[in-house]
């Protein structure tokens, strides 16, 4: 009994050592950003999933949300997205690809003053829907589109 | 140390369009090197901008993004010899900065 008293004293030692390091700044940069990187959403298998991690839910289908990309993307491992929102009070904007190993690609945040549109690059690991997911005034809204892959992207 | 970003900042009509090309692996975790050990992914997490203290993007990315990362964005305000930073962190704690002059 005494036994697991005293595991149970070392490990509430260790939690709170932690806490400690935390709070003093020194853990790598890695761990302070943990609580902005949404673990569980960039986890997530599928769409839906990935949603749900995001506390988006069932978002509504917008035609103000524009994307631009390839009908059909030669090469798998580089493919041009671009999303822009005429919502208005645009907070964020996020890419998800069903059929990746992993759903959620990006999620860009808008603050006030920055034009609702982000151009990057993305991996796609076969034939796919790409969704944009955009957060505007506390609600969330969604548009996709079907890209062919030729060549696959996460493969090796 | 990770290489320099390529940044080109151009104002245009009351605003400013930025273009950043990070230097990355983005490794994603799901290859086999010729062993067939995984090969650990290593991608980067985190990137903001900032122009005059203010961050006018910050993006959280996961390993879908692809290697030698493309990122175009606006924002409104910024003019002719202001400077904007970048800064990307990845899932390994690495981290780079680099500045620009809007042009």
């Amino acid at each position: 009994m005494d036994q697991t008293r005293r595991n149970v004293l070392r490990a509430g030692g260790g939690a709170s050592l932690f806490a400690l390091l935390a709070a003093a700044g020194m853990l790598q940069p890695e761990a302070a950003f943990a609580a902005d990187w949404n673990q569980k959403a960039f986890a997530a298998k599928n769409v839906k999933d990935a949603l749900d991690a995001l506390g988006a839910g069932n978002p509504a289908n917008s035609n103000d949300i524009i994307m631009t990309a390839p009908e059909i993307a030669e090469n798998g491992a580089v493919v041009p997205v671009a999303a822009e929102s005429k919502i208005p009070g645009t907070e964020s904007i996020a890419f998800l690809i069903a059929k990746n190993p992993t759903a959620l690609a990006a999620s860009f945040d808008i603050p006030a003053g920055t034009e609702a549109a982000v151009s990057t690059r993305v991996k796609l690991a076969q034939t796919t829907d790409v969704h944009v997911l955009v957060k505007a005034q506390g609600k969330y809204y969604m548009t996709k589109k079907e890209i062919k892959v030729t060549i696959g992207g996460c493969g090796g | 140390m990770a290489d320099p970003m390529r940044i080109r900042a151009k104002a245009k009509d009351g605003g400013v369009n930025v273009k950043i090309l990070m230097a990355h692996e983005m490794e994603t975790g799901q290859r086999k090197d010729s062993a067939g050990k995984p090969i650990p992914a290593h991608f980067i997490q985190h990137v903001s901008v900032t122009w005059q203290g203010k961050v006018v993007l910050s993006a959280n990315w996961g390993p879908a993004i692809s290697k030698n990362p493309f990122l175009e964005f606006d924002f409104k305000g910024g003019k002719k010899g202001d400077k904007i930073q970048v800064t990307w962190t990845d899932n390994k704690g690495d981290t780079r900065t680099d500045e620009a002059t809007i042009n």
